[in-house]
């Protein structure tokens, strides 16, 4: 037990500055306090994979490590999407996740954003449209934003959350 | 090779460990895998292509079946031809192989050749595309009919007093890959799980015959991306070995020190989630922010977090920069001093070892029936690892020793996870040594690759962090691919979890998955 909480003081807080989508000082705090403005608790997303190789998987994961810390501006994941005010979706669609992407989709309350993340999920990347997939998740469910990349960062995917929940909570 | 079933002897074919092909007929090739069985051969994997090329006159215009499999000789693939009539059919494997059951399934969705197995349930196909639409068939075109009524797929049932199901998935409780799992209960206790996967079906397969060789290996480093250079340089490999190129000295250690990595940053970030699934979050902050660590020493040496494309034919993409070096120095202490700490800590921690030790247990005799592969069959007391059992460049100049547990619960798969960060990390400190002995400028890390002749089979095989990865390629006209099968160990470990879990509770699957961390990606294809 020593040797546990030893290493917690020793590790000490990782958390680093917001990337530059939100650079002002305050900007996380602004943020907070609009998302409790206007939803009057947390920021919930909810995943699905619709036929993602995984890597994009990997990076919104690292959103949860004490680094990023994805939870400390007031944005969580569920588990369900009846819980969520955001969808975010990866993979090029695959034909056999279409309709459990559709159903997620139709699962959130309104009003709901969607991103979708990686270059499968924004233009279908390598696979793009064939027997198999759907070439991208705007193809499939109305979609609020992008963010590029193969796998885009997780600076990248926390950027691309904060931009569309800033804009949603602006609007 | 040879073998008292096999008419013909063994031939060699391309492949960066020794590799041996025969071709067999109907008889022959049931009577090769009861031979094989009787052996102990591993049994790696299953594919079928369409041979009916209409205006190549070296093809007997028929479908075929292939299948590969490990020796202590090396690996041996067995090839059968079948007829191309009405129903083509193939003797199934399932008999002395199980393992192979969901390959023939996939295999038949694919190519629409059936094997003779009892199970004809369809595999990859969920009724997205017509039954009759066969994707790997040269003479199919794409299907017109995209919204087909999904019918139900027939789930084993058990019938009893109290025994009630559990649907779960394919969308699950987390960021995870989609797959459902259908469990029988009866209170808390699983007594039975049946897996349905094939959410993720990219039609991989499709994709590699409209991409050319050169870029066949964009293709393969995205099947399953925690595992993106294992694959790509199994690419690599095949391509390689077809077109008799020896890759640079110095690329191959730049190759190993990726394959490390990306095996130092799978089980750093399974041994954190595991932690956690055992409901110690101090283990997920500290394992995950060592993963981060590696992640961004991957930037400064790699150029990238997850190093896709950094494999790439006749060689690596870039090169270490100078100042890369005295960092994964620091790296590696770092990692080998935290993690021996955390070991301490895991070791001592009454609460988790109750939840790890004896929970999905695997035995040894079970996993060699099932055919277990890779990590998970370490931890179950199989000692195999292609780095150890026949090592390619580098591997053959730096020795690696495997990693066996006997427990085969999550415990042991949890030491294995363990030592396997200690050898790999002795390992990169070796490769590391390797790439600082000869100069950054003076020596090349890629070479161009001659072009291929068609009809060439080529076997890639590299040992991934979670097991043996394999690529079979076939080359076809002017540096197009005829047919590049990728498989991922995943294909035999899954069915492992329908048995480990049996008699555990289910909230403790999580935590059995987690232990046996497959890839949905890998094996949907």
């Amino acid at each position: 037990m020593l040797n546990t909480l030893a290493r917690m003081i020793r590790t000490g807080i990782l958390t680093e500055p917001w990337p530059a989508a939100v650079t002002v000082p305050s900007a996380v705090e602004a943020l907070q306090q609009d998302l409790w403005k206007i939803l009057g608790r947390a920021l919930s997303i909810r995943h699905v994979d619709a036929g993602s190789c995984n890597g994009c998987e990997l990076e919104i994961h690292a959103l949860n490590n004490p680094y990023y810390n994805l939870e400390g501006a007031g944005i969580k994941f569920v588990a369900s999407p009846r819980h969520a005010d955001l969808l975010l979706v990866t993979g090029p669609v695959s034909a056999n996740m279409e309709e459990a992407l559709r159903r997620t989709y139709d699962a959130i309350p309104d009003p709901k954003l969607v991103i979708a993340v990686g270059d499968c999920g924004t233009c279908g990347g390598i696979f793009g449209t064939s027997y198999a997939t759907r070439g991208s998740v705007a193809n499939v469910i109305p979609v609020s934003h992008t963010i590029a990349g193969c796998p885009p960062t997780p600076a990248a995917i926390l950027g691309g959350i904060l931009q569309a929940a800033t804009v949603r909570v602006g609007a | 090779m040879n073998f008292d079933s096999f008419e013909q002897p063994t031939i060699s074919i391309p492949s960066n460990i020794p590799c041996f092909h025969a071709s067999l007929g109907t008889v022959e090739w049931q009577r090769a895998m009861d031979e094989l069985k009787e052996i102990g051969a591993t049994f790696l994997t299953l594919w079928g292509s369409d041979d009916r090329y209409p205006d190549d006159c070296d093809r007997d215009r028929c479908f075929s079946i292939h299948a590969a499999f490990l020796l202590p000789e090396g690996a041996l693939v067995l090839s059968h031809k079948i007829d191309a009539i009405a129903n083509p059919t193939y003797p199934s494997l399932v008999r002395a192989f199980p393992a192979a059951a969901r390959l023939e399934r996939a295999t038949h969705d694919l190519l629409g050749i059936a094997s003779t197995a009892p199970d004809q349930r369809p595999w990859h196909r969920h009724d997205a595309w017509p039954a009759n639409h066969y994707p790997l068939r040269h003479d199919n075109l794409e299907p017109r009919t995209t919204n087909l009524k999904p019918t139900p797929y027939p789930f084993v049932q058990v019938e009893g007093d109290g025994v009630h199901e559990i649907a779960v998935g394919p969308v699950h409780a987390g960021i995870i890959e989609p797959g459902h799992f259908r469990f029988s209960v009866v209170g808390e206790k699983v007594i039975r799980l049946e897996e349905r996967l094939g959410y993720t079906h990219r039609g991989i397969a499709k994709h590699f015959e409209s991409a050319t060789q050169a870029d066949g290996h964009r293709i393969a480093a995205r099947v399953s991306g925690d595992s993106t250079v294992a694959f790509a340089w199994a690419y690599c490999a095949a391509l390689e070995a077809i077109t008799a190129t020896a890759c640079p000295t110095r690329a191959t250690y730049l190759r190993a020190l990726a394959l490390e990595h990306e095996r130092l940053a799978n089980h750093l970030g399974d041994l954190g989630a595991l932690g956690n699934d055992a409901g110690f979050a101090f283990g997920l902050t500290q394992f995950s922010r060592l993963k981060e660590d590696l992640l961004r020493a991957n930037v400064e040496t790699f150029g990238a977090r997850y190093l896709f494309d950094t494999i790439i034919p006749g060689g690596v993409a870039a090169d270490l920069s100078q100042p890369a070096y005295a960092h994964l120095v620091y790296l590696y202490r770092m990692l080998d001093h935290e993690a021996t700490g955390l070991r301490t800590i895991y070791d001592n921690h009454g609460g988790l070892q109750d939840r790890f030790r004896e929970a999905g247990h695997l035995s040894r005799d079970l996993a060699l029936q099932l055919g277990a592969i890779g990590l998970a069959a370490r931890a179950s007391g199989i000692a195999h690892d292609l780095r150890a059992d026949h090592p390619w460049a580098p591997y053959d100049t730096v020795a690696t020793e495997v990693v066996t547990e006997t427990s085969g619960d999550v415990a042991a798969r949890v030491q294995v996870r363990f030592r396997e960060i200690f050898e790999s990390l002795r390992l990169c400190r070796a490769l590391l040594a390797e790439l600082s002995h000869t100069s950054v400028d003076a020596t090349p890390i890629k070479v161009d690759l001659p072009a291929a002749r068609s009809g060439r089979l080529g076997i890639g095989m590299i040992e991934g962090w979670r097991g043996p990865v394999l690529i079979a390629l076939e080359t076809g006209p002017n540096g197009q691919i005829r047919r590049c099968h990728a498989h991922d160990p995943s294909w035999q470990n899954w069915p492992l979890l329908e048995y480990a879990i049996l008699g555990n509770i289910v909230p403790d699957f999580p935590l059995i998955n987690k232990s046996f961390n497959l890839s949905y990606s890998g094996q949907d294809g």
